[in-house]
């Protein structure tokens, strides 16, 4: 995709690089359940905001807040708190 | 850079690799595509992006995403990047990047807006603008390969900012089962039948497939039109579930 200098939202697809520092598998086909209403979704379908300060995925459904990534120079910090459960399917 | 020599099986995915600038083409007044030389690249899947990063002197990085608009050709890989006007990075990739320069990649990247060749059933593309690139990769991935029959409704502001448009007229003709449609927003072609305007219900009934053929519908482009186009073919009745969208921001 292109972030072409424009503004959010973007979508899960935009996670897919900042997060396959930290994933084995890969993560935008996940399902994520959000803790806040229930709904599980593909992360690929996540509202995206950012990236400064860092990247925000908020709920497609409920727009609650599922994971934060934020990189510095040195560290990775995620925070997945807004997602209770993450399915991934595993390759046969 | 010197790099050791390592297997590319072994070398992890999620590194950033060097790239080098081989050929450039100009696609559309603002659109470029740039061919880039990745040493041992493992392959993609059509729909799949890289993210490019770019270091200054000063050691400032900043970092974009592309999607890959062409399937695998042993290391050569191919972006097209649209210039945004007072962007910080598309203008550089466009106007002043030069052959043999380096960049670093990482990829590829995403596995939920990607088409498998293996995939049997009709499929519908919708494009806004540069959203076109990764559609584009799964057309140029089909051709020869599968028979199934894809639609692609591709929405721009002009006839001069269609990119591919060349390539598109011969693949429509020569493929077998594609099909392509412009919707104009801005300006359309004299004598045409469709007044400018953002593409509507009416677009896709006209060009697209109805739901009970229960297509894999894949829309790309500015994040209105993406929400926009869902939204419509939701409404008509195609199943949430076969419909796989990547935004790319605010239009």
């Amino acid at each position: 995709m292109t972030q072409t200098e424009t503004t959010g939202p973007y979508d899960g697809n935009a996670l897919a690089g900042p997060l396959s520092e930290v994933f084995a598998l890969e993560v935008t086909a996940a399902l994520a359940r959000c803790r806040g209403c229930g709904q599980s979704a593909p992360v690929a379908t996540l509202v995206v905001y950012g990236p400064e300060p860092g990247l925000v995925g908020r709920c497609p459904g409920c727009s609650d807040v599922l994971l934060r990534v934020v990189r510095t120079p040195d560290a990775v910090w995620l925070d997945l708190g807004g997602i209770s459960a993450l399915r991934f399917a595993v390759p046969t | 850079m010197a790099r050791a020599a390592v297997p590319g099986r072994l070398r992890a995915r999620r590194a950033w690799r060097p790239a080098v600038l081989l050929e450039r083409r100009t696609e559309s007044p603002s659109a470029r595509t740039l061919v880039l030389g990745v040493d041992a690249w493992a392959g993609h899947l059509p729909g799949q992006h890289i993210d490019v990063r770019l270091t200054a002197e000063d050691g400032y990085q900043t970092a974009r995403s592309y999607s890959l608009a062409a399937p695998a050709a042993g290391d050569r890989l191919e972006i097209t990047v649209q210039r945004a006007d007072g962007g910080e990075v598309s203008p550089f990739l466009t106007d002043e990047l030069g052959v043999g320069d380096r960049v670093e990649v990482r990829g590829p990247l995403g596995g939920w807006f990607v088409w498998r060749p293996a995939d049997p059933g009709p499929v519908l593309l919708v494009a806004g603008g540069s959203g076109v690139v990764p559609l584009m990769a799964m057309i140029r991935a089909r051709a020869g390969v599968s028979r199934a029959p894809f639609r692609l409704i591709y929405s721009v502001r002009t006839p001069d900012d269609r990119i591919y448009a060349a390539e598109l007229r011969r693949r429509a003709a020569d493929d077998g089962g594609l099909d392509v449609a412009y919707v104009y927003t801005r300006e359309a072609p004299a004598g045409g039948s469709r007044p400018p305007g953002r593409i509507g219900a009416d677009d896709l009934v006209v060009h697209g497939w109805p739901p009970d053929f229960e297509p894999a519908c894949y829309v790309c482009g500015p994040t209105p039109l993406v929400e926009a186009v869902a939204g419509l073919l939701v409404g008509w009745g195609h199943h949430p579930e076969r419909i796989r969208t990547e935004r790319f921001g605010g239009s």
